[in-house]
């Protein structure tokens, strides 16, 4: 098949999960608005006052930026972990697994997926925080570079869990046991300055706190680590994610007998 | 050239089920061929093999000359596949399920809406386009994976108990169009429990059991091979005795009932002569079983009984 056929094919891919993502719109944009809201509702204006000023920023404007990525995070995860594994379920993946597509087509259409999700997602929520507070941007540049590459990180991990989940259950021990207290232990909520020495050494094994933190200096212009590592790391698990997901695609796991 | 070719296909699952022996088959370009079988002979994993379904053991496929070890998306191009079980999203609309098959296979939208419109009106769909899948019914989801199939015009089709569960009405309008894509150049690979079907629509056969062919052939020489033929004959009038003819075997169902048993040697019409002969009066007369699915019993007989203890009881229609 040409590459422009290959291209049809990738688009087809992408449309149909956009189109599904927004077909069921009630399940997944609205929920993600509701619950920031009730973020900024109660940490930013309730208890943000209270704690005051962090890293030189008022609370609720510090904590913006690490629910926006919470939301990009969770919702391309969530995207294509729930549609792949539906495919698998409902068997309608066998129409890609028959079709002349490459592995690396299918591989990139539901990462785009993904993507368009957490970007969707994220440009939701940033105008639900702006009804709370004022944010600027302070390099639009990195901004976009770490939501693109988080979201293609998740999406990853979600296919990852899309091939090896056998069932429902499957599906949603990832996002409970490992990717909700990541996140939160990511410096979502707080500065890792404000952790005992030996804690902040072990929250940089978090992967999570260099996206948060990449993003808040995109937004905010502050960080607690080097925002150039934390596009390398993103960078490189990327590629490795991508490597090992077509590796399974092409020997068939999950997805054939 | 042969459409489909098949040497030394070998699976073996990873429970350590031997699925495929080794099978060697073709199948011609423009052929209508059936491959029939019990159920867990092999029929499925076969077809999932040729359809990249299904990751084979040993062996080598070629679809058109093109070999799907090396020339993978060459191959799946050229194929169609209406699978045995529904495979398309329940929630999406029988517009979106055929239009983004075609999209897979690289066919442009302007075009895949107009075969769309082709297809989907041949199998009686299009005024239901807009209508989710899941609102459809049995039999219009068969004819939706089948339209599915044709989208992107494909040279091979393959069909795995595509009427399974359809009624006898819908099964003839789905061998009318079968028998036009056939007619159009498309070879069509088809599996079924109905022999009847096959019998109807198939020139070439093959029958695989425990994972190995036992007949490959064409329909007509298949069905040479069958001596006997049984029939029914309904009296118009209560037998009191069995009367003895002559070079036929008779035997007395009830007492306005007899079955038949007639060799290649003799007609029919020797038949009615002896009994009209005896005064018996026959009102009306219908084979015992469809031919091919005596064969069919036949074959399986001789092979041995099936590994696991018992057979599939073969359906006539």
């Amino acid at each position: 098949m040409s590459r422009y056929r290959y291209l049809i094919a990738f688009v087809t891919i992408v449309t149909k999960e956009i189109t599904r993502f927004m077909r069921i719109w009630l399940q997944t944009i609205l929920p993600p608005a509701i619950t920031m809201t009730l973020y900024f509702v109660i940490f930013g204006r309730l208890i943000g006052p209270r704690i005051g000023e962090m890293g030189g920023f008022q609370y609720i404007q510090y904590i913006a930026p690490g629910l926006i990525m919470m939301s990009v995070i969770t919702n391309a995860y969530a995207n294509v972990v729930s549609s792949f594994f539906g495919a698998k379920f409902q068997k309608h993946i066998e129409e890609m697994l028959v079709a002349p597509i490459p592995n690396w087509v299918i591989l990139c259409g539901y990462i785009c997926g993904g993507v368009a999700r957490g970007v969707i997602v994220g440009v939701v929520v940033t105008m639900v925080a702006l009804f709370f507070t004022d944010l600027r941007m302070h390099s639009l540049w990195i901004t976009g570079m770490v939501v693109l590459l988080t979201s293609v990180l998740f999406s990853l991990g979600g296919l990852l869990n899309g091939i090896f989940a056998r069932s429902f259950d499957d599906i949603s021990i990832i996002p409970t046991f490992v990717l909700t207290p990541l996140t939160y232990l990511g410096g979502v909520f707080y500065s890792i300055g404000m952790l005992p020495p030996f804690w902040q050494k072990v929250s940089l094994a978090n992967p999570i706190l260099y996206m948060v933190n990449a993003f808040r200096y995109g937004i905010l212009g502050v960080s607690d680590i080097d925002v150039a590592t934390a596009l390398v790391v993103l960078a490189v698990f990327s590629a490795a994610l991508f490597a090992v997901c077509l590796a399974l695609l092409n020997r068939g796991v999950g997805i054939r007998t | 050239m042969h459409a489909l070719e098949i040497r030394q296909l070998t699976k073996t699952y990873k429970n350590g089920v031997v699925a495929l022996k080794g099978i060697d088959l073709t199948v011609d370009e423009g052929d209508f061929f059936a491959l029939l079988g019990p159920n867990g002979a092999g029929k499925s994993t076969t077809i999932g093999i040729v359809s990249a379904l299904v990751n084979k053991t040993g062996g080598t496929v070629r679809v058109y000359g093109v070999d799907m070890d090396t020339h993978l998306e060459e191959a799946k191009s050229f194929i169609g596949l209406v699978p045995q079980e529904i495979n398309f999203s329940q929630f999406e609309t029988v517009l979106d399920i055929v239009v983004n098959h075609a999209g897979f296979y690289g066919v442009k939208r302007r075009l895949a809406l107009e075969r769309a419109e082709k297809y989907l009106g041949k199998l009686g769909l299009w005024e239901k386009r807009n209508h989710r899948s899941r609102t459809l019914s049995g039999g219009m989801k068969r004819r939706l994976m089948i339209a599915r199939a044709m989208l992107h015009e494909p040279r091979l089709l393959i069909l795995d108990e595509p009427t399974a569960g359809v009624d006898i009405e819908l099964r003839r309008s789905l061998w009318d169009f079968l028998r036009e894509m056939n007619a159009g150049g498309t070879t069509i690979i088809l599996t079924t429990h109905y022999l009847e079907e096959a019998e109807n629509l198939c020139r070439t056969i093959a029958i695989i059991d425990k994972g190995e062919i036992i007949e490959h052939t064409t329909m007509k020489r298949l069905l040479a091979q069958l001596n006997v033929e049984t029939f029914i004959l309904d009296l118009r009038k209560p037998l009191a005795a069995l009367p003895g003819l002559d070079g036929f075997g008779l035997h007395r169902i009830d007492e306005t009932t007899l079955s038949v048993d007639i060799s290649k040697d003799r007609s029919v019409n020797e038949l009615f002569a002896q009994l009209s002969a005896r005064g018996i009066e026959v009102a009306s007369m219908r084979n015992k079983a469809n031919r091919l699915e005596e064969l069919f019993v036949r074959l399986l007989a001789e092979n041995g009984p099936s590994e696991a203890g018992a057979r599939s009881a073969p359906r006539a229609m």
